[in-house]
């Protein structure tokens, strides 16, 4: 226990960089996967391949791999030079992304193609529609499917700590190979991975209460 | 004078030909009910009257507009032909009110305040003051088409398409949607009716067209077709529904 206690500074220090690059890299991801989606359902037969092309491209590759190449591939080129937590946010954005991209193309294809009618015979534009009638709705039913994707993408960044990025897995080796005490380290890790991811399920549940689905 | 005026249109779906021809035109106040049986292509004449459908070949001039020309402003022309749906289709994640404040707001720019000022009249209107405040899924069928009248006439459209706006209420509540839409036709609204209310057609159209596998076969005011329809095909038809 005062192994535990001992190494919580550090852990806890962890947590934060945990913390931001979730956050950035799940924000980024959301607006890539929404940016996907639409070209998907683009009348463009050039935007849905390049579209098609990505997700596939992520979906069919491990994500280490992907940050590998992000951080080490890319930087190799020497035309731009991408430091660890930007490849590490990168890395976990697109994949993020790739999968939302899916998330929300298939939540607005679910949807009624009245609710497109009656907005279009109004007389709102395409844009409008998706904006105010088709996207809210579409979002509330995919909000479940989302927060699974954020949990996956949260416990995805513990990868990071191989490129040497300091989040919560990074801070944990640090503490063990100074202390030796792997058992209670890495239980206090699993239990702060816990606690966040959890708290996480919360806020997704109380958003669900609050935009009650219709 | 016109303000629909539809020549020989034709729309196919795949190689399925579901309007063969059609020609006609309609007068401003005028109302035309269009009846026919399933499938006869009744609906997706209505809904070429809008582009919700677009059509094969042919042309549809709405208030001296061609709505499929290349640089025909839609979206504008769409402000001006309101269309009620058989399912409502009202925006579920939105109030009675915001339903029918929306598309003035986003569509023509108007105010807040007017947009709710308008809503609160038209709802007055079709009886549903004290709904304002509820969500859809909190009204019966008959109240929710009610509102969706209410929504389309937010745009002060020139022309108001009904696509079998009775077909999916309890048969209670018919009557309420029918005396909205009756109280319309005497204000002088221009209306487009898809409907199996031949009681309707009878009483309120000006005009009854027999839609019958794509075409116009018979066209008349209510009394003569009804009481003497010239077309077999018509009189088949009458006999079965009344």
């Amino acid at each position: 226990m005062k192994a535990i206690m001992d190494a919580l500074p550090y852990l806890w220090a962890g947590l934060q960089v945990t913390a931001y690059v979730f956050v950035i890299a799940i924000i980024i991801g959301f607006i890539i996967g929404l940016i996907i989606a639409l070209m998907r359902l683009s009348p463009w037969k050039v935007l849905n391949w390049i579209a098609k092309i990505f997700v596939d491209a992520i979906r069919g590759t491990p994500i280490l791999v992907q940050l590998f190449f992000f951080y080490y591939g890319l930087n190799s080129l020497g035309i731009i030079s991408l430091d660890r937590t930007s490849a590490g946010i990168l890395t976990v954005a697109i994949n993020a992304g790739a999968y939302f991209a899916e998330i929300i193309r298939a939540g607005i294809q679910s949807m009624d193609k009245g609710q497109t009618e009656a907005a279009r015979s109004l007389g709102l534009t395409n844009v409008q529609t998706m904006r105010y009638i088709i996207l809210p709705q579409a979002f509330r039913r995919m909000l479940p499917t989302f927060t699974n994707q954020a949990i996956i993408s949260l416990k995805d960044t513990s990868l990071l700590s191989v490129i040497g990025i300091a989040d919560l897995t990074q801070k944990g080796q640090v503490v063990i190979a100074a202390t030796f005490k792997a058992f209670e380290i890495w239980l206090a890790v699993g239990v702060l991975y816990f606690i966040i991811i959890y708290l996480l399920s919360l806020l997704s549940s109380y958003l669900e209460r609050r935009y009650e689905l219709r | 004078m016109s303000l629909i005026e539809v020549k020989n249109l034709k729309k196919s779906f795949g190689n399925a030909e579901v309007l063969k021809d059609i020609s006609v035109t309609i007068d401003k106040q005028e109302v035309v009910c269009v009846i026919g049986a399933s499938g006869s292509g009744k609906s997706t004449f209505l809904r070429c009257l809008n582009r919700l459908e677009e059509i094969t070949s042919g042309q549809v001039v709405i208030d001296g507009q061609d709505i499929t020309a290349k640089d025909a402003n839609i979206n504008q022309i769409r402000q001006e032909v309101g269309m009620v749906f058989q399912q409502f289709n009202l925006f579920p994640h939105k109030t009675v009110l915001e339903n029918i404040m929306l598309a003035p707001m986003k569509a023509k720019g108007i105010t807040a305040d007017q947009a709710r000022q308008k809503a609160e009249a038209l709802l007055a209107k079709v009886g549903l003051k004290d709904k304002a405040g509820s969500y859809p899924n909190e009204l019966s069928g008959g109240q929710q088409q009610r509102v969706a009248i209410a929504r389309a006439l937010a745009m002060n459209p020139k022309i108001m398409l009904f696509d079998e706006p009775t077909s999916a209420l309890d048969p209670e509540m018919v009557g309420d949607v029918l005396d909205v839409m009756k109280q319309l036709a005497q204000e002088g609204m221009t209306m487009v009716v898809v409907t199996h209310e031949m009681g309707f057609a009878r009483e309120v159209s000006d005009r009854v067209l027999f839609i019958d596998d794509g075409v116009i076969m018979e066209e008349n005011k209510p009394s003569e077709l009804f009481a003497d329809p010239k077309h077999e095909r018509t009189k088949a038809f009458l006999s079965k529904i009344l």
